[in-house]
């Protein structure tokens, strides 16, 4: 329990097995507050499994996943680990396409998710002007009321990152958030997340090498569930077994 | 807060449609009062309880649009919803018979006194009093719907699968109400009913009120629904529809905000029916016959799910067929409806609103992107994102 002190994501042996295939296998990763962690490994190495650990989507069959030095993950739903403050970016960016910009925001932002919270829920001056903070963040002001669906693949996944800050998070998870997009866009995520790790904690999982060098961050290669190797890109990258397994190929 | 809600549910549609149904609870009861039959423009009596069951079925279409159309469950048992409030009005309007049945026992109902019942069940108790009565409308569709739904929907049942234990609480309901010793008049139902609130049920002002009733209950429905979906609530239930998952990611506990929906269309359902009994008359099992759940599907499917005025449209244009088929060729109603499903299913997924949209909306910026549902398999699978590792078993819940 001492060890978890001090950070705000503490996985320790972890693991998790689908249909007798290990997805996870011994998994230890420690991620300090206001710390990015950029996570990096081939397909199939259990980055997605990790994040679905986490969020409470999946329990692991063994091991200690500890939030903020004291919470035991294992045992929360999905909704109380979201209400805790960890805020989950998905792969393929997921919107709410039938509503509008604006609504998905409202929707995300850090408010009692009570069932009559929400039924006589009323915007006040200061969510409108929250609201219209992130907007302008992620540079969807000028949409906002158009509806989630006629954005590109690319302006989803920044009103996802809103809907993530939205929610006001002390971690967050973030897949594959330079998916779809331009140079000019993967330079400004990438400066966006590092805003964002000046006050909270940042995983960040991705394939695009330049935008993790980017990123400036910690680096955790994985394969096959577990940690190949960590330290800075420079060092991970010169890792002849990461060269071997993932690099390389 | 009340206040804010109420301002916002009375957006230009639901004032539409809200003022309509208000003006026909007021015209069509003058139109059969006030022009002497024979002369244009008379409703005969018999046409306002028609219309009366019709509007009634409009309650319970926009009942089920509400959980289907807005939070995506699609309910095959709301029939029972509908049954069991109409069961609640029966019994109320069968002690009202008092000493005028068949046998003349002045507490017991005919069927218990024919089934040589001493005395009147417990569970009939109270049911003399028209406010218990209606209270128990509420009550009791309610109280089934909000347990069968808090174990369905906390134990993640989606889908199909949710559809097919719908069914099968409803044809449960339907076998026990059919046993004569359950106490509910077996496969006759309730019938034979003299009173309500001391007004014969025959007569005419009767039924010319039960219609205003009806209308009214109907305007309200608008209102109550329109309150919901435009909260940040109903945003929720349509969030929970398209992205089921992600909608927890964010932190919305997905069980309750179902648990609300199903249990307030239900207590609407539970409404209909106790409107549609004193106008049609009777109430037997055959009211939770899966297959009229499906009917509900339907009406529902073919106005246009998603919308407020879409539910309210199908049922009555599709019973209005109905009636017209079931003189006219009474053995192919059920292909003719067979085939409005298919139809309606492959060339208007939106229902008559849609097309009526796409007809006289494209003008104007109304063009609504599809949401990822269509009215097709989309219900079939749902719920889970696919970009996460698919776990092969449905997590526990607890």
């Amino acid at each position: 329990m001492s060890k978890a002190q001090d950070t705000m994501l503490y996985l320790d042996g972890v693991s998790v097995a689908f249909d007798g295939f290990k997805a996870i296998n011994n998994l230890s990763i420690i991620v300090r507050p206001t710390e990015m962690l950029a996570i990096i490994g081939p397909n199939g190495a259990g980055k997605t499994t990790m994040m679905d650990i986490i969020t409470g989507k999946t329990r692991p069959d063994a091991g200690e996943v500890m939030f903020d030095g004291r919470t035991d993950l294992t045992k929360l739903d999905e909704a109380t680990i979201a209400n805790l403050g960890i805020g989950r970016k998905f792969q393929k960016p997921t919107v709410f396409e039938s509503h509008t910009i604006w609504d998905n925001l409202e929707m995300a932002l850090k408010k009692p998710r009570g069932i009559f919270n929400a039924l006589f829920y009323t915007a006040s001056d200061d969510d409108i002007a929250r609201i219209t903070d992130i907007l302008d963040t992620v540079r969807l002001l000028h949409r906002k009321d158009e509806f989630a669906a006629n954005l590109s693949h690319g302006q989803k996944q920044w009103l996802e990152i809103g809907m993530l800050l939205a929610q006001d998070p002390k971690l967050l998870l973030v897949d594959e958030p330079v998916a779809g997009m331009t140079d000019s866009e993967t330079e400004e995520t990438a400066k966006l997340l590092r805003e964002i790790a000046k006050t909270r904690s940042v995983v960040v999982v991705e394939h695009d090498m330049s935008f993790v060098r980017e990123l400036g961050s910690r680096v955790v290669c994985l394969a096959e569930g577990a940690v190949l190797a960590e330290g800075t890109l420079d060092q991970v990258s010169a890792n002849p077994v990461v060269i071997e397994r993932y690099l390389g190929r | 807060m009340l206040t804010q809600a109420l301002f916002r549910a009375l957006d230009k549609k639901a004032i539409w449609v809200i003022g309509i149904f208000l003006a026909v609870a007021i015209l069509v009861p003058m139109a059969n009062l006030l022009i002497p039959p024979g002369q244009f423009g008379h409703v005969p009596t018999y046409l306002v309880s028609l219309l009366g069951k019709y509007l009634s079925y409009a309650i319970l279409a926009l009942a089920l649009d509400l959980v289907w159309g807005y939070c995506g469950i699609l309910s095959l048992g709301h029939s029972a919803f509908f049954a069991l409030g109409g069961y609640a009005m029966g019994m109320y309007l069968m002690r009202q018979i008092g000493s005028r049945g068949v046998y003349g026992n002045p507490t017991l109902p005919d069927f218990m006194v024919f089934l040589n019942w001493k005395e009147l069940p417990w569970y009939w108790l109270g049911f003399d009093n028209f406010w218990f009565a209606m209270a128990m409308v509420v009550v009791v569709p309610g109280l089934l719907a909000f347990i069968f739904g808090f174990f369905a929907f906390r134990s993640r049942v989606t889908g199909v699968y949710l559809s097919i234990i719908t069914q099968a609480m409803t044809f449960a309901l339907l076998l026990a109400f059919f046993r004569n010793d359950m106490g509910f008049g077996g496969n006759n139902g309730l019938t034979d009913f003299k009173d309500i609130l001391g007004a014969p049920v025959q007569a005419q002002s009767t039924r010319v009120i039960l219609f205003a009733a009806t209308a009214i209950a109907l305007a309200l429905s608008v209102l109550v629904c329109s309150m919901i979906v435009n909260s940040k609530l109903g945003k929720v239930m349509v969030a929970v529809r398209d992205a089921e998952s992600r909608t927890r990611f964010i932190g919305y506990r997905v069980e309750y905000v179902k648990l609300f929906a199903f249990t307030v269309s239900a207590i609407m359902a539970g409404i209909a029916g106790a409107l549609y009994v004193p106008q049609v008359g009777i109430i037997n099992p055959g009211e939770f016959e899966p297959g009229n759940s499906i009917e509900v599907v339907i009406w529902t499917a073919v106005g246009g799910r998603g919308t407020l005025i879409g539910p309210i449209i199908g049922a009555i244009v599709v019973n209005l067929g109905k009636s017209w088929f079931t003189s006219a060729l009474p053995e192919f109603w059920l292909f003719a409806l067979g085939a409005l499903f298919i139809f309606v299913t492959l060339f208007l997924p939106k229902g008559i609103v849609g097309l009526w949209k796409q007809v006289f909306g494209a003008g104007r910026q109304t063009a609504e992107p599809t949401p990822p549902t269509p009215a097709r398999s989309a219900d079939i699978e749902r719920g889970e994102d696919p970009s996460t590792f698919d776990n092969p078993q449905p997590r526990p819940a607890e």
